[in-house]
């Protein structure tokens, strides 16, 4: 796998961009264990560091969410498995624009440098979590981190938003004008359909936060008051000159972040039915409602942003119509559900073979973790219940599960599946087999406690519990029981990081189509017929290994 | 019956114990919601791993009734949570405090709350930002000039009387805090350049952790303060001594004159 | 192949005439195209004459689908900040709103812009006009770009005097006490809006160089045809925006 540096090729890119994750998810793991072992060890000097302040914990969550959610989670679901397999699924050569992909990447890559520079300027990376809430962010005197660092960040998320936006145009441009002849709306892969519905989010919501980082910036360096509010004092001196508001930030960034958290799990969504399909052998029941699902989870997601501030100072009736959308997401997520449980369940995976393959067990968990951390939504989309789990650790168990877990597991399934395109060989099932087993373990049981944490009460960003909050001294058992379960989730990757790099040289050459999909990143080269085929004709009359790939023609008998 | 008899809440839910009024029904609506998803996240889960183990079968069951009716039921379990929330929603946050609920003004500050009463003339005195010195006696920055401040009471203590209905001024000096008093099942933010209202019946007597649940700065999990509900006739002693102290004077920064 | 109109379809099969023979192919010089979209009979990678004009135009409108969110969340920025205010003392509701009066120089600035709209708009259909196409395809000249350059130069020369006006503008604003670094929002707004407006033209304006040497330097007039149209799109969008923009600054203060 030769990688020449400035290449426009859209496979070695796609590769770079699941590097350029890998880096973060590894940094932003070690971060997570640190706060984690922080949690439960206080006053312990940490080895070449020693003690942990108050803002380093901080900091350490600000900068732990920013590298998660946008260097992984938008990164690696979307613009890099895209860049991976998405000219072969409609039948195209390459992307719309594939120095745009590499233009895109390049500044992605310099927008995780930037923000990793954070950490080692004076007073550190920012503590205003990734949200940074102003006037916390908007004025540098207000903590520790708030004024080189806080820069930093926004010069790295700036940055991050034209990558995304350029990635979302190529991405846009790739889908609706350069299928192949006969890939008609209806035979697309609905991974296909996944990157369609984010693209157009990722277009419209990161110039949003663009906007919004322009503002605060502004706020910070040139006296305007957008965000702060006339009269604020802050460490002694009234910094606030004019009638800014801070809800003004909260709208725009929340328009912005909700539809961002669509933009990291639609892709799993369309990855996972393709893998039941293909695992399961069954053609996708009702492939239509699926697709139209996505679409209305993307479109009713740009309208719920409100529940992110039920007890932030809006209008009631305002909390009212938000619950209402909120709850009505819950609809097209419960159809996806039901649709990969029927299709599971229709597809007999036992007889005939090990229908197990490790995608197939990862793509499983993703399901598990959505219908486990999707269920705790409609509670919180319920204001007088969020009115009292809002910013806890119920929320804390949710979007983990929900978000990270289902996102980081659908991009173990895309990475155990698509290892042969990127790579040409297969990697180790057992390692992959251990490998799941481990993390799926070790995430419930990182991830499940929290809820119990936070339906005591316990509030979100604090390092330790003192003073009355030492009242939640039933959860202190708990903080020692998920920071073990996350030391053993991230010692289980280490399996991964191996079965990747040993793998890549030394795995098992893999035959043409070792999954036996009917999907088009996985045709032979010469195979460059106009498409008649769906995308998931699995058949079963006559036998079950039996399949029509997309890149066959259907002949005049069928 | 006795307020607090109605409140004996201990609703082993891993809540702590309730307070107020209506935390009663916010409880019994969170435990509802909790058993509702564990049985569906359960039910699910065995469908998944029975799914797993499942030979195969020639033809597609064509479960599609099946799936319609499980859709349908949890449409209606969604608007079910839906009304339920939205009622106790209504209940608490469209209307406003009743006229004779008392006043407290909740100011958050890096990284202290302050609580004011507003005194025998139930008028809060205004304040202005470059007149807050803490040291000097005066964190709220009162203004002298305005007599309504004269009678004003400045606590770092939360004290309530039990069974009257509060209605909470929620102010910020600085950044945004959150005002979350767990056994209340009260939380709002508290925003500078804002002044939100939020109101409840403290019902059971006892003291109760105020935390911030909104990160502020490095100082954040310290910003912890207490509430503490009494008898009226404790509440009234209570309040009795502080506007006792109160001289009435004040020099020019602002702060009182002892 | 180049992108041109043709509006009479393409005769692919020869008739059989009935005594023998076969009449010649009316084969149209200028590359045909126009067989619809006629999907069973395509080559494998062309769709057609405008294909790649396609792609890049596609580009160019999610491009500025995106930017356009970007305005309009300054926009609302604007309104919300318009409309924010704070009990004085006194516990009147004050708000520091100061509508500020654009410098009149901004009209001459619009009317500029919109010329320069039109002179863009001229130059991209010289580009496409099917005889000059038919003309180079041919090998006599270049007279497609001999009669957009002129055209380009003018819009180029319109949109530096826009962003000429517009410091001006600015230095007016400064004269008069009222600058961007300043609480007084309504300022601030000013000099944001048409500060990020103008370096979205200021971009554009770079485009329109790179077009006027790229009409000279490409090959393919295919290719000529792609920067000019899509510079041509860009060009037009922001002056759109530039209107909505100015009616947001003088009728909305």
């Amino acid at each position: 796998m030769k990688l020449r540096l400035f290449t426009t090729r859209h496979r070695a890119l796609g590769n770079l961009y699941l590097l350029l994750s890998l880096a973060a998810v590894a940094i932003g793991t070690l971060l997570s264990l640190v706060m984690r072992i922080h949690r439960v060890w206080p006053d312990t000097p940490l080895p070449f560091y020693g003690l942990l302040n108050p803002e380093d914990y901080l900091a350490l969550v600000t900068m732990h969410g920013t590298l998660m959610i946008f260097f992984v989670l938008t990164i690696a679901p979307q613009i890099a498995f895209a860049s991976l397999v998405l000219p072969e699924q409609i039948g195209a050569r390459s992307m719309a624009f594939p120095r745009l992909n590499a233009i895109a990447f390049w500044i992605a890559a310099a927008a995780l440098l930037v923000l990793l520079a954070a950490f080692f300027v004076p007073k550190g990376a920012p503590i205003s979590g990734w949200t940074s809430y102003p006037p916390l962010s908007a004025i540098p005197a207000a903590g520790p981190g708030e004024a080189a660092g806080m820069d930093l960040w926004l010069a790295s998320i700036g940055l991050f938003c034209l990558s995304s936006w350029l990635a979302a145009v190529n991405m846009l441009a790739t889908i609706l004008g350069e299928r192949r002849a006969g890939m008609t709306w209806s035979r697309l892969p609905m991974t296909v359909w996944a990157w369609l519905v984010t693209s157009i989010l990722t277009l419209l919501v990161f110039a949003v936060l663009l906007a919004a980082i322009v503002l605060l910036f502004s706020d910070r360096h040139f006296g305007s008051s957008f965000f702060i509010p006339a009269g604020d004092l802050v460490n002694g001196r009234i910094v606030g000159r004019g009638d800014g508001s801070p809800l003004l930030w909260l709208h725009l960034f929340w328009f912005f972040g909700h539809p961002e958290v669509y933009i990291a799990v639609l892709p799993g969504m369309g990855l996972v039915t393709s893998l039941f399909a293909n695992f399961a052998r069954r053609r996708v029941p009702g492939y239509r409602l699926m697709a139209a699902m996505l679409v209305a989870i993307g479109l009713l997601g740009l309208v719920v942003w409100g529940h992110h501030m039920f007890v932030s100072g809006m209008n009631p009736y305002a909390g009212t119509a938000f619950a209402v959308t909120t709850m009505a997401i819950a609809v097209p997520s419960t159809v996806e559900v039901l649709g990969w449980l029927s299709m599971l369940w229709d597809g007999g995976l036992r007889g005939g073979g090990s229908r197990f393959p490790t995608p197939m067990l990862f793509a499983l968990g993703f399901l598990s973790f959505f219908i486990a951390g999707g269920l705790t939504g409609p509670i919180l989309a319920q204001p007088a219940l969020d009115s009292y789990l809002h910013n806890t650790f119920f929320v804390v168990a949710h979007f983990h599960m929900v978000m990270a877990m289902a996102g980081c597991f659908s991009i173990f399934a895309g990475i155990y599946y698509w290892f042969p395109l990127m790579t040409g060989r297969l990697m180790n099932e057992t390692l992959g087999k251990l490998h799941f087993w481990l993390s799926i373990i070790g995430a419930w049981g990182t991830f499940f406690p929290m809820h119990f944490s936070g339906l005591a009460g316990e509030p979100r960003h604090y390092e330790r519990l003192t003073g009355p909050a030492t009242s939640f001294s039933g959860i202190v058992a708990n903080e020692r029981g998920i920071t073990s379960a996350a030391l053993f989730l991230a010692a289980a990757q280490l399996i991964f990081l191996w079965n990747i790099f040993v793998g890549a040289r030394r795995g098992r050459i893999a035959p043409p189509n070792p999954w036996q999909a009917t999907t088009l990143e996985w045709a032979p080269e010469s195979a460059y017929a106009p498409i008649n085929r769906g995308p998931y004709e699995y058949e079963i009359a006559v036998n079950e290994m039996n399949f029509y790939p997309q890149w066959e023609s259907a002949s005049k008998q069928e | 019956m006795p307020l607090e008899a109605l409140c004996i809440a201990q609703s082993h839910l891993w809540l702590p114990p309730n307070g107020s009024l209506h935390g009663l029904a916010v409880d019994r609506l969170m435990r509802w919601n909790l058993i509702a998803i564990c049985v569906c996240c359960l039910a699910a889960h065995i469908w998944l791993i029975a799914a797993m183990l499942r030979r195969r079968r020639r033809e597609q069951t064509g479960s599609t009734a099946l799936r319609w009716t499980l859709l349908t039921a949890l449409c209606a379990m969604y608007l079910w949570m839906a009304v339920t929330a939205q009622h106790l929603w209504a209940q608490s946050r469209y209307a406003g405090p009743s006229l004779e609920a008392m006043q407290v003004e909740v100011v958050g500050e890096q990284f202290q709350w302050y609580f004011r009463y507003p005194g025998p003339d139930a008028a809060f005195g205004s304040t202005r930002p470059n007149l807050v010195d803490a040291t000097a006696g005066n964190p709220l920055g009162l203004d002298s000039r305005d007599a309504r401040g004269q009678d004003d009471v400045v606590s770092s203590v939360l004290v309530l009387p039990a069974g009257r209905q509060v209605d909470l001024r929620l102010r910020s000096i600085d950044v945004i805090h959150g005002f979350f008093v767990p056994g209340m099942r009260l939380k709002e933010n508290t925003v500078p350049g804002l002044v939100l209202h939020v109101h409840f019946t403290p019902a059971t007597p006892g003291t109760y952790p105020i935390l911030c649940s909104q990160v502020c700065g490095l100082g954040h999990e310290r910003m912890q303060a207490i509430l503490s509900v009494v008898s009226p006739a404790e509440f009234e002693a209570w309040l009795a001594a502080r506007e006792h102290v109160r001289t009435g004077q004040r020099d020019t920064t602002g702060a009182p004159v002892q | 192949m180049p992108a041109t109109f043709t509006r009479h379809p393409v005769e692919i099969e020869r008739k059989d005439t009935g005594i023998g023979g076969k009449p010649p192919l009316d084969r149209r010089p200028t590359g045909g195209g126009g067989d619809g979209d006629n999907w069973d009979n395509r080559p494998h990678g062309r769709r057609g004459p405008r294909e790649l004009l396609t792609r890049y135009r596609l580009g160019v409108l999610f491009a500025l689908a995106g930017d356009l969110m970007f305005f309009v969340a300054l926009v609302s920025a604007f309104f919300v900040r318009q409309s924010a205010g704070h009990f004085d003392a006194r516990e009147n509701y004050v708000s520091d709103w100061h509508p500020l009066a654009v410098p009149p120089i901004l009209w001459i600035n619009t009317a500029i812009l919109i010329l320069s709209s039109l002179t863009m708009e001229m130059a991209r259909r010289q580009l496409f006009r099917e005889i000059d196409v038919m003309d180079e395809w041919l090998g006599l000249g270049r007279p497609a770009v001999k009669r957009a350059a002129p055209w380009l130069i003018a819009t180029f020369i319109l949109g530096s005097l826009f962003l000429a006006g517009q410091w001006i503008a600015w230095e007016q604003l400064v004269q008069q006490g009222f600058y961007f670094n300043s609480p007084d929002p309504s300022s601030h707004f000013f000099y944001l809006i048409t500060g990020v407006h103008g370096v979205h033209l200021l971009l554009g304006v770079f485009a329109l160089a790179a077009a006027l040497g790229a009409m000279f330097v490409l090959r393919r007039i295919e290719l000529r045809q792609i920067v000019v149209d899509c510079t041509a799109w860009y060009w037009h969008t922001m002056g759109i925006f530039w209107i909505f923009l100015f009616g947001l600054l003088t009728f909305f203060q």
